[in-house]
């Protein structure tokens, strides 16, 4: 028998129908929507006379466009409110389970699926949303897809597809302290470059990811589409039947028993090839940081910005307002953003709170913290981090996409610099003018309160000296 | 689906490389619930000063070039996977758009609104951004069913690959939800073959 990666093994046991010389029909097992990049697909079925045709698959909630103040009240954006009402209206005609603003399951949605047990190992999952790459944190084949893609899967649950060719990074060794998932994953981008993945999927294998938690795992897969990758998969093992077990959505007793013994046989083969295969060393990371305006443009946070010579670079360079060759550390730094799809689950607020207890913000930061869903913030208060983040000056809003991409009032003003925990610097994306900074909760908080951009690698020395 | 055949054009040159789709089309504009009116965005904070007066530098604002092509740098459509970037594209105006690499979310999104990505070699579209910046008169070629990518009255060309389904799909102005529609025999049976 041929020797097959984990993602062949999900791949092949949702293939319909193969189209000769062209793509596949693949079945979809769950789809997942937001208020953006759905209601010209809803209009479409209905100018065609097309019924949605498995409801009960598709989840709705929404977080694009939504406030993350005073979400009670009725938004005050007109376009925005809309937006959201037609969502509404959309599910509502259709039998779709929608987690509406203020429902205590909504979220960003690719924070709640998968605390909901929505999201489980074997899948096939797709949303009209490119970081659908995160669910692959389950070993699911997830990934972002267009809204015309979006209405196919509403008519026939089903897309036509080539399958993608595989990859796979494999990580070993130990992470020194201080180094997160999200270390991890802008490391390998910045090694492999941002159209490394393009055409391929990618399953990233190692002690490294093997040792992660759900949270870290989601982190790492959510930004595999930063590399090009359509997604990325991590082998499901028993942290990841730890998670799913118990949760709303999750199969029950005897049904999980069955699922689990289905999930153990689905990790890649022993000898199964990939068509392409990258290994880094562990020990080589360190806490990152971008300094340009792509993902890919990421530095450990002790060295400088290299020196290169392409009209790209230098138009990324003059709009970050940095030099070739300089340190970022020491820059001020006026605005922080901890949040976002990439980086708002519970322990992403346990590592900041970590940091921040006992120290105070610096007077020039505005420092938000967007929980990915509801469920999250109810965690903060419950585990009494709020209280750490009030009495250190940071703002906990209201769950949403918020800051990473800026549709709503969160934006981060022209010309400012936000060290941001979300997944993309492009030029703009936190709001016109705005120039952003990836790095991990742990960087972000260090640098609210600080007020600069400090080495937090000397200071985790430190404070385990101590 | 516009059917799509043949296309001779001018072009406008795009001299930057990564153009992700925040910069196609910026979040603030994804409000809509329908699929008009994001051809007045496209490119808006290129377009458009920050003080809000135009661009003359920018190359859809300069009025030497024109046409229905957009020929842009390595790397094109990074970034999310709003079909946005695509409407904002066509709602402009543009039919083709050629790099030498193209994201995959993006190409799809385009071949599923009619407009086509030619992906050329780096040296030929090198070859190509020049010649339209020399000339912006040149009237480039793009014969789908042929898959050659040309430059009128010169012997530049080059071959183009497209997957076999979706050039049907283009020339004949066919979508996938026609095509998925007439398998739903065969997709429940699936669904009642299979447990997962
Ligand atoms: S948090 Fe950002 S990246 Fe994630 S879904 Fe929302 S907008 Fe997209």
């Amino acid at each position: 028998m041929s020797k097959k990666t984990l993602f062949d093994k999900v791949w092949d046991a949702h293939v319909v129908d193969t189209i000769e010389n062209g793509p596949q029909v693949l079945y979809i097992d769950k789809h997942l929507i937001h208020e953006v990049t759905s209601p010209q697909a809803f209009n479409e079925l209905e100018d065609r006379g097309i019924p949605v045709f498995r409801p009960e698959q598709i989840v709705a909630t929404a977080d694009h466009n939504t406030p993350t103040q005073n979400q009670d009240q009725p938004i005050k954006d007109e376009l925005s409110r809309k937006q959201l009402e037609q969502l509404s209206i959309n599910c509502e005609k259709n039998n779709i389970t929608l987690y509406q603003l203020g429902h205590k399951y909504n979220g960003i949605v690719h924070v709640m699926a998968p605390e909901l047990g929505f999201t489980q190992p074997g899948m096939t999952m797709v949303c009209g949303d490119s970081h659908t790459s995160t669910h692959g944190a389950f070993g699911t084949i997830a990934f972002g897809i267009g809204t015309s893609q979006v209405a196919q899967v509403f008519a026939s649950q089903c897309l036509l597809l080539t399958k993608p060719k595989s990859l796979r990074v494999s990580v070993n060794g130990k992470l020194k302290a201080g180094v997160l998932p999200k270390d991890v994953i802008l490391y390998i981008i910045s090694k492999l470059g941002t159209n490394s993945g393009t055409g391929y999927f990618c399953e990233y294998a190692g002690n490294v990811f093997e040792e992660m938690s759900m949270e870290g795992r989601m982190t790492v897969c959510n930004m595999s589409i930063e590399m090009g990758a359509r997604g990325g998969m991590i082998a499901p093992d028993q942290t990841t039947f730890d998670y799913v077990e118990g949760r709303e959505f999750a199969p029950k007793g005897e049904d999980f028993d069955k699922k689990v013994a289905y999930w153990k046989t689905l990790p890649t083969d022993e000898g199964a090839t990939f068509d392409q295969e990258y290994f880094l060393d562990a020990a080589d990371i360190e806490p990152m940081i971008t300094y340009g305006t792509n993902p890919g443009m990421g530095i450990k946070i002790t060295e400088n910005i290299p020196t290169e010579d392409n009209a790209s670079f230098k138009k990324s360079l003059e709009y970050m307002n940095f030099k070739a060759g300089e340190s970022l550390i020491n820059k001020p730094i006026n605005f922080v953003f901890i949040g976002s799809c990439t980086n708002s689950r519970i322990e992403d607020f346990r590592v900041a709170a970590n940091y921040i207890k006992g120290k105070q913000k610096a007077d020039n930061v505005t420092a938000w913290l967007v929980p990915g869903s509801k469920q999250v913030e109810a965690q903060i208060i419950e585990e009494g981090l709020k209280d750490v983040f009030d009495a250190a000056g940071f703002e906990l809003r209201q769950p949403g996409c918020s800051a990473c991409l800026a549709m709503n009032d969160d934006k981060i003003p022209q010309g400012e610099y936000c060290v941001s925990t979300s997944n993309r610097n492009f030029e703009g994306r936190q709001g016109q003018g705005s120039r952003t900074i990836l790095a991990s909760p742990l960087v972000a908080a260090a640098t609210a309160i600080a007020g600069k951009i400090i080495d937090v690698t000397q200071e985790i020395e430190e404070l385990e000296l101590v | 689906m516009e059917k799509f055949t043949t296309l001779q054009s001018r072009a406008i040159p795009l001299q930057i490389e990564n153009v992700d789709t925040d910069q196609i089309i910026p979040a603030r504009f994804l409000k809509a619930t329908d699929k008009k009116g994001f051809g007045d965005n496209v490119f808006r904070d290129w377009r458009y000063k920050k003080d809000g007066s135009v661009n003359a530098e920018f190359a859809l604002n300069n009025d030497n070039y024109s046409g229905t092509i957009l020929v842009a740098g390595d790397n094109f459509g990074c970034g999310s996977s709003r079909e946005h970037a695509a409407w904002a594209l066509t709602g402009y105006g543009f039919k083709v758009v050629v790099s030498s690499f193209f994201a995959d979310i993006f190409k799809g999104n385009a071949l599923n609104n009619g407009l086509l990505p030619v992906q050329v070699s780096e040296g030929f579209l090198k070859e190509l951004l020049n010649t339209i910046e020399n000339n912006p008169e040149t009237e480039i070629i793009v014969n789908l069913d042929a898959q050659i990518i040309s430059v009128e009255n010169s012997n530049v060309s080059e071959a183009f690959e497209i997957d076999s389904y979706k050039k049907t799909c283009m020339i004949n102005g066919y979508d996938d939800i026609d095509y998925l529609l007439s398998k739903k025999t065969e997709i429940e049976a699936f669904e009642n073959a299979t447990s997962i």
